[in-house]
């Protein structure tokens, strides 16, 4: 089902996580981000795997809807780790034909899958305690002093939170589109990639036909609010940082920090 | 006679498991004659369009089971699809899924998805749009050049052209003016007279349903409430009220009459009826 794809989801809350300052928990993520490619030991790892189940606890964000969101991205991941496996050269742990499946290859492998699966939980955790209009309202802020750069940064904001805004009206439009069609026999998931190709066509004309209703409608409204871009622009909800942000601060300055001194010990 | 269409013991629950999770459908038992006209009718959210998508097998049940003349219809999932061609079901707003850049070939998507030859197809096709009033020419156009309410009659007439058995049509007048609403109930009243097909029609107006339906079954809060004539229904005019449905105007001004006192009966929901009894009730007094 469509709706399973809960990329870019929020699931409202009041639970610290979500009450943080959006631009403090992009700072964080993105931090998190970039640690996560510096840790090289194991050590290092289960204390970003520390940080991030601290994190998941927090936000109750129940562990199954995580797996959902990692779960249209297994195929990625299993790919990733194979081919790790193959090619990577070390002392043979099992051969067949000419396939040649290493122990630093495995050793690699489990590395990887780590990384890609905790780097995706890190950001899904994000979109699912922030909504959209806050997240960008953020993103806003921190880029800010592009705009002396002449970087369009309001517009550019602008553009994201009505992408992430329609994802799920489009999902949902779709979902109600294809139970049309099926209700008139249409048949999507059977048949050659070419038929299925084809079956797509009274799916994605009505939804597109729809999309640009969507955009002329929401264009018109707010036309008719007197939008006219960022300039002079203020905004409703002033972003205040709190004592959940010093203390989310602290703890992960605390974490990445060790991470980054082990690289450096090399551990 | 045995019913065309059963449910036993429905339930369903969206996004189990997720913080979103919701029960649409409590333990729904209804049961439909064939060649029934049944009226639907519910407060907004309060399960309707979801209980129809289980009679085609569009959703499955969570608990329960939905039975297409005495078989179970997931008994076997190969036929799931069968059934969809036998309970035909025309969505809200059918006219946002038209694709073709034709009429006619949008109304033959169904017939066609059957697997008809051209000329059973061309049959059907134009049986269907003679039923919903589009003209040939109409046919030949882009479903696009119509207007709301012939948009909307081509996309029932792409259902209606599968010949089901039973047709579902979910809140077929939303959102049109009130001649193209009557337009629309003349031509499926038309359609159930001449092929005696059964009909299902949810709607959330009283006035609507009082006029075409032969049994009305009423939902709230995911469950059904009441079934009956319309006249059975109406006699509960409190109750629908309490539910956020209201009861056609001309029983509101007989409720009136009879709390100020009057000895009128309050099911009354047609002109014609209202007729009659305020005749009747001046015959009492007089005597
Ligand atoms: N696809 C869906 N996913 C999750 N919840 C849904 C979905 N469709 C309907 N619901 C919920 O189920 C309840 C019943 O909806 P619905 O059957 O559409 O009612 P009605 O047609 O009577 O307005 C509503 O609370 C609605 O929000
Ligand atoms: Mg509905």
């Amino acid at each position: 089902m469509l709706k399973d794809i809960t990329l870019g989801q929020y699931f409202p809350g009041t639970t610290s996580i979500h009450r943080m300052d959006p631009r403090m928990k992009l700072i964080l993520t993105t931090a998190y981000i970039v640690v996560l490619f510096v840790a090289k030991g194991i050590l290092s790892y289960m204390l970003l795997l520390a940080w991030l189940l601290t994190t998941v606890r927090l936000s109750r964000i129940k562990i199954s809807v995580i797996f959902r969101g990692v779960r249209p991205l297994l195929f990625i991941i299993s790919l990733t780790a194979l081919l790790n496996m193959l090619y990577t050269p070390g002392r043979p742990a099992l051969e067949f034909w000419i396939l040649t499946i290493t122990y630093e290859g495995i050793f690699v492998a489990i590395k990887m899958v780590s990384r890609i699966i905790m780097l995706i939980t890190g950001t899904l955790l994000l979109t699912y305690t922030t909504s959209p209009i806050v997240l960008t309202d953020g993103l806003e802020q921190l880029l800010n002093p592009l705009k002396k750069l002449r970087v369009p940064v309001h517009e550019l904001a602008m553009m994201m939170s009505i992408a992430l805004r329609f994802i799920p009206t489009l999902i949902e439009e779709a979902d109600k589109i294809i139970n049309a069609q099926k209700a008139r026999g249409a048949d999507f998931e059977t048949g050659s990639i070419f038929k299925r190709a084809k079956a797509l066509i009274p799916l994605l004309v009505p939804l597109f036909i729809s999309a640009f209703r969507r955009a002329d409608e929401l264009a018109i409204a707010m036309e008719c609010r007197c939008y006219r871009g960022g300039e002079g622009r203020t905004s409703l909800r002033q972003l205040k940082y709190s004592s959940i942000d010093l203390k989310a601060m602290l703890f992960s300055v605390i974490v990445f920090t060790a991470v980054i001194v082990l690289r450096v010990l090399g551990i | 006679m045995s019913a065309i269409i059963k449910t036993e013991n429905l339930h369903h629950v969206y996004g189990a498991g997720t913080p979103f999770e919701r029960m649409a459908l409590n333990n729904v038992n209804i049961e439909i004659e064939r060649g029934e006209f049944i009226g639907l009718i519910g407060h907004t959210g309060s399960g309707k369009s979801t209980l129809i998508q289980h009679l085609n097998g569009l959703l499955k049940p969570s608990h329960g089971r939905v039975l297409f003349n005495g078989v179970d219809i997931w008994e076997n999932i190969k036929r799931v699809r069968e059934i969809r061609f036998k309970v035909g079901l025309v969505f809200q707003y059918p006219e946002h899924q038209l694709f073709e850049d034709t009429v006619y070939k949008d109304i033959a998507f169904g017939p066609s998805n059957m697997g008809f030859t051209k000329s059973e197809i061309d049959e059907r096709v134009r049986e269907a749009a003679e039923f919903v009033g589009i003209t040939d020419e109409q046919l030949s156009k882009s479903p696009f050049e119509l207007s709301g309410g012939q948009k909307r009659r081509a996309a029932i007439a792409g259902v209606i052209a599968m010949r089901p058995e039973v047709l579902i049509l979910d809140e077929p007048t939303a959102g049109l003016d009130p001649a193209g609403r009557e337009e629309i109930l003349s031509r499926i009243r038309g359609y159930h007279e001449k092929l005696n097909t059964t009909v299902i029609l949810v709607t959330h107006s009283m006035e609507e349903i009082a006029k075409n339906a032969s049994r009305i079954i009423v939902m709230e809060d995911a469950k059904v409430r009441m079934t009956g004539t319309a006249k059975d229904i109406f006699s509960h005019a409190d109750e629908l009220e309490s539910m956020g449905l209201a009861v056609p105007q001309i029983t509101q001004v007989f409720l009136r009459l009879r709390n100020m006192g009057l000895d009128v009966d309050p099911s009354v929901y047609t002109i014609d009826q209202a007729e009659r009894e305020i005749m009747e009730v001046r015959r009492k007094y007089d005597a």
